[in-house]
């Protein structure tokens, strides 16, 4: 197998969901090969050379992933992903520092696996203060302050929102947070290698990190816990006493190692590539704001990734916008919840009306994205768009001046 | 000098099958939950797959729940099955015997065979319903246990059955209604797959409790976006069979050649039936850790005792619960082969280990065992 893994094949769709997954990088790839071939030994094994070159690659990928956020390479834990280290995060302190500690505070746009993982601990006995934001996306810090007491043990503030691409105020969440001596747990799945993260900097506490979502492989994340002053954690998976007895279970080699290639790259061209990024993005949004009337980005667009958008199209059904531009592949909502025809919740947080999150679509946009693509995906959607509300009775009384939340509908 | 690799049981090489469906699936790209075209290729990819593991072990597809290995299959079956007592065998994998705290130990003969009748009496002591866990095959010994006895046991006094088929996999028949058990734990690097995947299998009807929460994946019993490349290479792994009876035969004639050159080496679990994969052997005289050193300078891979703990210096739990002393059990080395082993690898062990005792169990290296 070689690492010349064409990213995209002429007959596949171009590709705008960078925020559900992203395509592993080749020299991803190529950096872990080698662990899935000649050199497979476990890396607990300790009697043998295959398990120690397997602890060597592994001990390099940690402190990659440490370098890209300011850390020790001791304070990293590998785990399956993403949405085990913010389950291992939350639920692990939370236990731990029941007897002292019993209330959680976090924000209504987090990702689901963390709502679900505070829900879960409300039914167990604790207090969770679901913060909610602001128009823009962001949380309020006031108000966060407010929420904070002697009795929070964490506080659990996504770094970047998964559908929005906003960025939340991470100093100055981290800054509260140690006044008061809860700890900052950050979700950083979409902010790591895309945006500066330093954990000493601001102040996190325990931060999770995602293999897929940055160019790397898929079943791999890690989650910094501090060591000084030390956080500790009710491990979730026992058994051989790996990773310092925070998660046990054998490391897989070549994931790690991808995970680790994975930050090393983004820490190489993150200043560049957050530059190209911009530039395609305001190309994208400038291109259809030039041609699409009633079109609304959803979140704060300054403080933002610069890989996302988040539009809602006025008049059209997301899922008929979806169905007719079949040449891309974006979505309309968070990949794990998109299967639903719920409105997307965060949007609903900001206020967006449910009528007008029904039609956003969520674009994101990454590594492999040409100036091209971004060019035929604006041409695509404005035809599309331009289409649908040419059919649509609502989008032609709305021209003609109707007000359509005068009009009251007949049931039927 | 080319390397002979025998510690198929820590971790098995890639093999080019599940290499070939892994590089399929990177080509695929895409999140599974994603509902676009690209988005529901790598679905139909991990369903692929669901239905080889399924059919693997005589499951339903909707029974698959694809995990990060076999560690937290164990440990997903272990909190999932809600059952505040837990009877575990005295040779289960750390995984197993650590997943849940006050677990009690159903012993196991000198052979690591499970005592059925210590089972009995403990399901038969009043109290809460049990969940019983029992593996197939032991990951130190080889030994395989009466787990359908066991599951008829555990079903008769209302308990429910996990089974830890982690190193049984390929190697000998599983079948999750022929064993007639609740929960089945299995693990792709085992068996020639990538690390990183495994699976527990939940039968139909079977009560599971999710603890990982969030996307609502694997029909909400274990959220966290699939491992499709290594879910693919996972699927791709488990339709090879294993050589198995070529594979015992060279076993049993390692083992004749072992004990032949040292008339007091000892293979425990010999007398039970075992994995033709795996052999624990001991040298007597010389410690287990200065055998696996020079064997692997003689370019020749093997363990002592289980890979997640051969880290540090503990006595097997696996030969303590078979009764065997500390002395003895600190000289027993395990040698596991595999789908790519080959007749020369084992002549080459042999020698190397000939060449070891010769040289050092008649010189005055401290021996380690009691009087």
């Amino acid at each position: 197998m070689t690492a010349t893994t064409q990213i995209r094949r002429n007959d596949q769709p171009i590709y705008l969901d960078y925020q559900a997954t992203t395509p592993m990088d080749p020299r991803v790839l190529e950096a872990m090969m080698p662990y899935f071939t000649t050199k497979f030994g476990n890396p607990a094994s300790r009697s043998h050379a295959y398990g120690w070159e397997a602890e060597e690659a592994v001990e390099k990928a940690r402190a990659q992933i440490a370098a890209l956020i300011g850390a020790d390479e001791k304070e990293i834990i590998f785990t399956s992903g993403a949405t085990e280290s913010n389950n291992l995060a939350i639920k692990g302190a939370a236990e731990f520092y029941k007897d002292r500690r019993n209330h959680i505070v976090t924000t209504v746009t987090e990702h689901k696996c963390v709502l679900d993982t505070c829900r879960h601990l409300e039914q167990q006995g604790f207090t969770v203060t679901y913060l909610p934001v602001q128009k823009n996306g962001l949380v309020d810090l006031a108000e966060l302050e407010a929420a904070v007491t002697d009795k929070t043990v964490v506080v659990s503030v996504m770094a970047v929102n998964n559908e929005i691409g906003v960025i939340q105020p991470l100093a100055e969440i981290g800054r509260i947070c140690r006044a008061k001596g809860a700890f900052f747990h950050t979700d950083a799945a979409q902010a790591v290698g895309k945006i500066p993260l330093d954990v000493e900097a601001m102040n996190i506490d325990l931060l999770s990190v995602s293999g897929h979502k940055i160019y790397g492989p898929k079943g791999i994340g890690a989650l910094y816990v501090r060591r000084k002053p030390r956080v500790r954690l009710v491990a979730l998976i026992n058994g051989g006493g790996q990773e310092r007895g925070f998660r046990s279970g054998t490391l897989p080699t070549p994931l790690c190692v991808g995970l680790g290639e994975a930050c090393a790259i983004a820490m190489a061209e993150m200043g560049a590539e957050t530059e190209r990024l911009g530039q395609l993005r305001d190309r994208m949004l400038a291109g259809l704001t030039a041609r699409l009337p009633e079109i609304f980005l959803n979140g704060d667009l300054e403080h933002r990734i610069p890989g996302n958008l988040n539009i809602s199209f006025a008049y059209v059904e997301g899922e008929s916008l979806m169905m007719g531009i079949k040449n891309l592949s974006v979505s309309s909502g968070s990949a794990c919840t998109s299967a639903s025809l719920e409105p997307s919740y965060v949007l609903r947080a900001l206020g967006v009306e449910e009528e007008l999150a029904h039609t956003s679509l969520r674009i994101g946009l990454g590594r492999f994205t040409t100036e091209l693509e971004v060019d035929t995906a604006v041409e695509e959607l404005v035809r599309n768009v331009s289409r649908l509300r040419e059919m649509s009775p609502l989008w032609e009384m709305a021209q003609a001046g109707v007000d359509l939340k005068s009009i009251e509908w007949a049931a039927h | 000098m080319t390397h002979v690799y025998l510690d198929h049981n820590a971790s098995a090489p890639l093999r080019p099958t599940a290499r070939d469906a892994m590089v399929e699936a990177m080509r695929a790209g895409g999140n599974p939950s994603s509902i676009h075209g690209i988005g529901r290729a790598s679905r139909a990819l991990v369903e692929l797959a669901r239905r080889q593991i399924a059919a693997r072990v005589g499951a339903r597809p909707s029974e698959v729940v694809f995990t990060s290995g076999g560690t937290e299959a164990n440990s997903l079956a272990l909190t999932g099955a809600r059952r505040s007592r837990l009877l575990v065998s005295a040779v289960e994998h750390d995984s197993v015997r650590r997943a849940v705290p006050g677990a009690e130990q159903i012993a196991v003969d000198r052979d690591g065979v499970l005592e059925l009748a210590d089972l009995e009496r403990r399901l038969a002591q009043p109290g809460e319903p049990a969940l019983v866990s029992v593996m197939l095959a032991n990951n130190e010994t080889g030994v395989l246990q009466p787990v359908v006895e066991a599951a008829r046991l555990a079903r008769r006094a209302g308990a429910l059955m996990h089974v830890d088929a982690v190193q049984a996999l390929g190697k000998v028949p599983v079948d999750l209604h022929g064993l007639g058990v609740d929960y089945l734990s299995l693990s792709a690097h085992k068996i020639g797959g990538p690390a990183g995947v495994g699976a527990l299998v939940v039968r139909d009807g079977a009560p599971f409790l999710a603890d990982r929460l969030g996307g609502g994946q694997e029909r909400g019993r274990r959220a966290g976006t699939e491992n499709v490349v290594g879910i693919a290479g996972f699927g791709a792994a488990s339709l090879a069979d294993f050589p198995v009876e070529t594979l015992a035969v060279w076993r049993d004639k390692m083992e004749s050649a072992l004990t032949a050159l040292a008339p007091g080496a000892m293979v425990y679990g010999r007398a039970a039936p075992r994995l033709a994969t795996t052999s624990c052997v001991g040298m007597p005289g010389v410690l287990a850790s200065t055998q696996v050193m020079a064997l692997d300078l003689a370019g020749i891979a093997v363990s002592a005792g289980a890979a997640c703990s051969s880290g540090k210096v503990q006595r097997s739990a696996v030969l303590a619960a078979m009764g065997v002393g500390g002395g003895e059990a600190a000289e027993a080395i395990r040698v596991s082969l595999g789908w790519n082993t080959s007749e020369p690898d084992i002549e080459r062990l042999i020698a190397a280990w000939r060449d070891l005792y010769i040289r050092l169990s008649h010189s005055d290296i401290p021996r380690p065992r009691a009087a």
